[in-house]
């Protein structure tokens, strides 16, 4: 009997100091969290976007692992769209993407609770909690939701996916938690161009406030007054 | 009006065996499809990411929407205390919960990922309609079982009235809830309406009566029991009724948004140049399902006629898919207009219609879901007492305050 004792207590021992470097690796990662404080938004100046360039796109492709494809099963987690006015011909060509709304209707209709809001704005879908209803995507005003039909491979360990979930543009949320911008915005800024700003619009002293209350900057369906944490300039 | 006794049918006849195996050949199918959909993916569907919600959706809403419809003639017996109803109460019922039943096995099947309904009945965002569905769909199931309950065995009886009552409210509580999932898209010109409720409520109760119609009129004949003139014509006339209201509710609803600019393009879309979706609508849903029905329903030389009422309840049927073609699919592929005023174009499809056709998976998957609710309502008259013994007209003899 002392025997089984000692051995089950020197296997939780072994058991104990085998998982805790796991935990505290884990730990201080978790512990950070998002804060309510910032609101993470960008600004897009769609006079400084040029028909035809993709880099964004490319860029947002690249970093989370999607195929590129522009398929109507594809999923497409940020878009360029030119437009044309209809009474003047003027032509104008912005990104589109999830607008991260304060009000976001994909979380409202969202039945489990998969579609959510970090305190910092960032719309995003648990990818447990999905069941792939496609609720979101009928509510989203803006088409920026995507559903994986098909198998995955080969994903982005930082980014996870599912076959049979709803996924959209998460504003790089890996990169901003490890204090870097989104990918569309660096990609932006290396063609030279800098069309997308990204910063907390809760701060006023960030580059994307001081620019807004410069220059103004519109919300896209503001009919709806769903607060978007995406704004554009020029429209 | 003495006692009318309910029996269970004999249901050994080839037309019922008939009619079970294929109801079984097209359950299996229908598994087969989802099998096919978890593993290979919704790619193998007509649904895209333009096109989200497609057939699957129009026959299990349908189905929903039907349910809560069938529970009407039972609504007549309990809550409006019509006598006449009640020996037709019982198979109301029943049909109620065997159509929920078909339209939730499609909407679960068609699940990105059905393998976690689990995580549907656990986690709740209270602010979705569709976490509300889930309780006043269960809900339904609860409040009807007992009501068919009281009226199925007599010790239990006296409570068939409340349990009536009750049922009629939750149903009218969840066709709301059904066209609110709708009428809540604040984002697509084509929904966004209050008055979507309303007209789920009156179209689902045509729908539901002319299943109930079809269900009765199939089963007397096939169980040889009387089924007097007089019953078909007063139930088909009260149909007419409620086909005339349906008929009115998608005017007002139309003409609504015909005087809102903003909705013009939508409208003219879907009446006027929308192709499929056009046709469905005029031809199918208010030609075919709505005024054919009306004329056959209350003709004189064709009402009260079994074959005609049959025909007439089937094209009420048939419109009542059409139109949900229309309100789920042809809403969807009208483009969403994030820039009025402009013409879009991009690479995922934005400024043009989306086209959708189903595929055979999904067909499949949603043909599953009528099988499921055939196959129920005739397990239901083999093995309980749903249908009475006579519904000749002296059976059910007028003068009994019934009107």
């Amino acid at each position: 009997m002392n025997g089984r004792r000692a051995f089950l207590g020197t296997a939780a021992a072994l058991g104990g100091v085998a998982i805790a470097p796991g935990l505290l690796l884990f730990e201080p990662a978790r512990a950070k969290g998002a804060s309510s404080k910032v609101r993470w938004g960008m600004l897009v100046d769609t006079t400084r976007c040029a028909e035809g360039c993709t880099a964004c796109v490319s860029a947002c492709n690249k970093e989370n692992g999607l195929s590129g494809g522009t398929g109507p099963d594809d999923s497409q987690w940020i878009r360029k769209i030119e437009l044309k006015e209809k009474t003047t011909g003027r032509t104008l060509s912005l990104p589109m993407m999830c607008q991260h709304c304060a009000e976001p209707p994909c979380v409202d209709v969202c039945p489990t609770g998969a579609s959510f809001k970090r305190a910092d704005g960032i719309v995003l879908v648990d990818r447990h909690l999905c069941i792939g209803c496609r609720y979101c995507m009928m509510a989203c005003p803006y088409k920026a939701r995507s559903f994986v039909h098909e198998p995955l491979h080969d994903q982005k360990p930082d980014v996870p996916r599912g076959q049979g979930c709803v996924e959209s543009c998460t504003l790089c949320v890996q990169r901003v938690d490890r204090g870097e911008g989104p990918a569309c915005v660096e990609a932006c800024k290396t063609e030279g161009r800098e069309a997308l700003l990204f910063g907390d619009l809760n701060d006023p002293n960030s580059a994307v406030s001081k620019r807004m209350r410069e220059r103004g900057a519109k919300q896209i369906r503001a009919d709806l007054q769903l607060d978007t944490g995406v704004r554009y300039q020029g429209i | 009006m003495a006692t009318i006794a309910l029996r269970e049918i004999e249901g050994r006849s080839r037309g019922w065996w008939g009619l079970f195996a294929l109801a079984g050949l097209l359950v299996l199918g229908m598994l087969f499809a989802w099998h096919a959909m978890e593993t290979r993916g919704h790619v193998i569907t007509g649904m895209t990411n333009q096109v989200v919600w497609g057939l699957p959706h129009v026959i299990a809403v349908f189905l929903i929407v039907a349910a809560s419809g069938a529970l009407n003639v039972a609504s007549a017996a309990s809550a409006f205390d019509k006598r006449f109803y009640k020996p037709l109460a019982p198979l109301s019922a029943w049909l109620a919960l065997v159509l929920l039943a078909g339209g939730l096995a499609v909407l679960g099947l068609d699940l990105g990922r059905s393998d976690r309904l689990v995580v549907a009945m656990t986690h709740f965002n209270f602010k979705s309609i569709f976490a509300w569905n889930m309780f006043l769909y269960s809900g339904f199931f609860a409040i009807v079982g007992a009501y068919l309950w009281t009226m199925l065995d007599r010790t239990v009886g006296r409570h068939a009235t409340l349990a009536g009552r009750v049922a009629f409210v939750w149903r009218l509580v969840l066709t709301t809830g059904t066209g609110s999932i709708f009428g809540f898209l604040v984002a697509r010109e084509a929904y966004a309406s209050a008055l979507l409720a309303p007209t789920f409520i009156v179209l689902s109760i045509a729908y539901g009566m002319a299943i109930y119609l079809l269900v009765l009129i199939g089963a007397c004949a096939g169980a040889g029991r009387p089924l007097g003139r007089g019953v078909v014509e007063r139930i088909g006339r009260l149909l007419g009724w409620f086909v005339l209201a349906g008929l009115y509710f998608v005017a007002v609803f139309h003409l609504t948004n015909l005087y809102l600019a903003k909705q013009a393009g939508v409208e003219r879309f879907l009446l006027l140049d929308g192709g499929v979706y056009t046709s469905l609508f005029w031809v199918v849903q208010v030609l075919l399902g709505s005024v054919v029905p009306l004329v056959i329903l209350w003709s004189p030389a064709t009402r009260g006629r079994r074959g005609a009422t049959v025909l007439a309840a089937a094209l009420v049927v048939l419109g009542g898919l059409a139109q949900m073609y229309v309100t789920i699919i042809g809403a969807q592929a009208w483009p969403l207009d994030l820039f009025p005023g402009y013409e879009m174009r991009s690479s995922f499809y934005d400024g043009v219609i989306h086209p959708y056709a189903p595929s055979l998976p999904e067909a499949v998957l949603a043909a599953g879901g009528l099988a499921i609710a055939l196959g129920g309502a005739l397990v239901g008259v083999k093995f309980l007492r749903l249908l009475p013994v006579s519904l000749a007209d002296e059976a059910l003899a007028p003068g009994d305050g019934a009107h």
